[in-house]
């Protein structure tokens, strides 16, 4: 086990290096001259000249992303431009709002969609079944920025127990709290702030979990040991969760990690249309107002994370499927 | 044909996507109202039903909602159709290339996309939008760069597949080249799940052009866009919600419909679930 992690560590070195390559990029061929940004309409061409040269810009790309890299390794994204202020702090401050608000989701998203799919497949082809499979077909559909917009309009407007927008607490930090100090006070500020976001984000993987939870677990009752087990006289309910549901879960905790990524990605549009105060917002205020060392750290910053719980998911399922470590 | 038109959810996507196109080649002659026109005096008016002047209400400049949906849909069925087109025409060809020729070709096309994939993909299409600069255009080629990673998988391992397959075996003893072995004889094999895919890209690059647009990085005014729209809605969110919930609900109905029709193709393609 320990080999194939090694192993795996060592083959996500080249793609983290093409990662912050087509970073470093994406920074350098944004249109606009930074340096004349920074100094503004009224700078003489030697100011110019001079600053390039401080920055480094005016070596050759090659040159300049081994610069921008071997600083980047060491933990250092550069300055923001608008806020003056380094991009490694202005991300991490917010790095954990992100991941709460995505790990939040696919709490939600497993928590209902999983019951959602055993639900429909233990009344295969009945009206129930029918109805939720429609529902979540239109979850899947949904772009989930936009259930946000009609969350807010519809349910946020009217229920004054659910705020419109920003964080305010952390949902986990107050879970700490309620475990420890027995006040659950941080815990509800927290939830209350982390519904509707995590709902808006979620409720595409959540369609995604019901749909493959039922497909599964019917594939899985219909098998031999499942005959047997009723023929022993277990209760069908017993069954279907002891002996069907565990089998059946193998290929949803793999579909749960792949959807993790996309999270991420949606957490993008979600946090803005929430003021959610992470980093996908960071980098969208970002891109409107052109301050590119901000939206590189933001981009590289994610691209990480995601290549890492990337690399977590494919552990785990080493872990649970010894057959994936020999390959 | 026969199994297509069996499956009931690729006929409801058929006729969702069909209504759609209709909808947005006619758009202006079946739009109420001019969706440009502005009547101040009735802007943000809620939906009058069909009894009204403005079924869906109006905006904050009183143009027509309804009629802006309509006029709307050709955004974002075209910037879809193109990124899709354009996704599946290079998927294509680097899948079927990297799956024939093997080696350090297929190695250098599959780690490109893992670097693709090594991104969130609404993520990469904003950096890259926000970097080449935003419109219309540019969205097309984000989306369309997101979106070639899934081809050139299926395609690939299709292409694996179907090479080891006799009739390959029997073209290379006659003396055909490679190229027309995988072109005419190979790829034509792969039509199947390669529809299936392009299927499912459509819906995502539906959303995330409305995405894009919304974050003011896709189509720009005065071009009508769903995303567009609800991102206006946005500003109008206490006050005039149908702003948001309609344009929003022709962006579900479209990627339901062709959900709909990729999973009833695959589903078609794969003889287990045959009947179910």
């Amino acid at each position: 086990m320990l080999r194939y992690i090694i192993r795996r560590l060592v083959q996500m070195i080249p793609l983290l290096i093409g990662v912050s390559i087509i970073v470093f990029l994406l920074g350098h061929l944004a249109p606009g001259d930074p340096v004349r940004l920074l100094l503004g309409e009224e700078a003489t061409e030697e100011d110019v000249a001079r600053l390039n040269a401080i920055y480094g810009f005016d070596q050759p790309l090659p040159v300049q992303y081994l610069r921008w890299f071997t600083r980047a390794i060491t933990g250092d994204l550069g300055v923001s431009i608008r806020q003056t202020m380094p991009v490694r702090a202005l991300i991490f401050e917010r790095l954990g709002a992100t991941l709460e608000l995505a790990i939040f989701s696919v709490v939600i998203a497993v928590l209902l969609g999983i019951p959602v799919g055993v639900f429909a497949a233990t009344r295969r082809g009945s009206l129930w079944d029918y109805v939720s499979m429609i529902v979540s077909l239109i979850g899947v559909s949904m772009p989930g920025f936009w259930l946000g917009l009609v969350l807010l309009s519809y349910v946020a407007l009217h229920v004054p127990w659910l705020p419109m927008f920003g964080r305010d607490a952390s949902v986990f930090q107050g879970l700490w709290v309620l475990l420890t100090q027995f006040r659950a006070d941080v815990f509800l500020t927290g939830l209350r702030h982390i519904l509707l976001p995590a709902t808006a984000l979620g409720v595409s993987m959540m369609a995604i979990i019901a749909r493959l939870t039922r497909s599964s677990l019917l594939e899985v009752l219909g098998k031999d040991y499942i005959r047997t087990a009723q023929a022993k006289g277990l209760k069908y309910s017993m069954v279907v969760l002891k002996h069907g549901l565990r089998n059946a879960l193998l290929p949803v905790i793999t579909i749960v990690g792949i959807q993790f990524g996309a999270m991420l990605g949606g957490a993008v549009v979600t946090e803005t249309v929430f003021a959610w105060p992470g980093v996908g917002r960071l980098v969208v205020n970002a891109i409107s107002q052109r301050d590119f060392p901000l939206v590189q750290g933001g981009v590289l910053m994610m691209a990480v994370v995601f290549t890492f719980v990337n690399l977590l998911v494919d552990i785990s399922y080493a872990l649970v499927n010894p057959r994936i470590r020999y390959e | 044909m026969k199994y297509l038109l069996r499956s009931k959810s690729a006929v409801t996507g058929l006729i969702l996507i069909g209504i759609l196109i209709i909808v947005a080649i006619l758009a202006e002659v079946i739009a109420p109202h001019d969706p440009y026109r502005m009547d101040i005096w009735n802007s943000y008016l809620a939906p009058e039903g069909f009894s009204g002047k403005y079924i869906l209400g109006t905006d904050d400049m009183g143009r027509d909602v309804l009629s802006r949906i309509l006029v709307g849909s050709r955004v974002s069925l075209l910037v879809a159709a193109t990124a899709t087109g354009v996704s599946l025409v290079l998927g294509v060809i680097l899948g079927a290339v990297a799956g024939y020729v093997g080696g350090a070709v297929d190695a250098f096309i599959m780690r490109v996309m893992d670097l693709i994939l090594a991104f969130p993909s609404i993520l990469l299409a904003i950096a890259i939008v926000a970097t080449v600069g935003p419109g219309v255009v540019n969205a097309m080629f984000a989306i369309a760069i997101v979106r070639i990673p899934a081809m050139v998988r299926v395609t690939r391992s299709m292409v694996l597949a179907l090479k080891e397959e006799e009739f390959v075996m029997a073209g290379q003893a006659l003396g055909l080249s490679d190229v027309r072995i995988l072109f005419r004889h190979i790829l034509i094999n792969c039509f199947a799940p390669i529809l299936v895919v392009a299927s499912l890209n459509m819906g995502t690059a539906i959303t995330v052009e409305a995405t894009l647009s919304f974050l003011g990085l896709g189509a720009q005014p005065p071009v009508i866009s769903w995303g567009r729209m609800l991102a206006l809605g946005r500003e109008a969110i206490r006050t005039a919600p149908h702003m948001t919930l309609y344009p929003g609900l022709a962006i579900v109905f479209t990627v339901l419909g062709f959900n709909l029709l990729g999973d009833g193709l695959r589903d078609i393609g794969d003889p287990q679930l045959r009947g179910r």
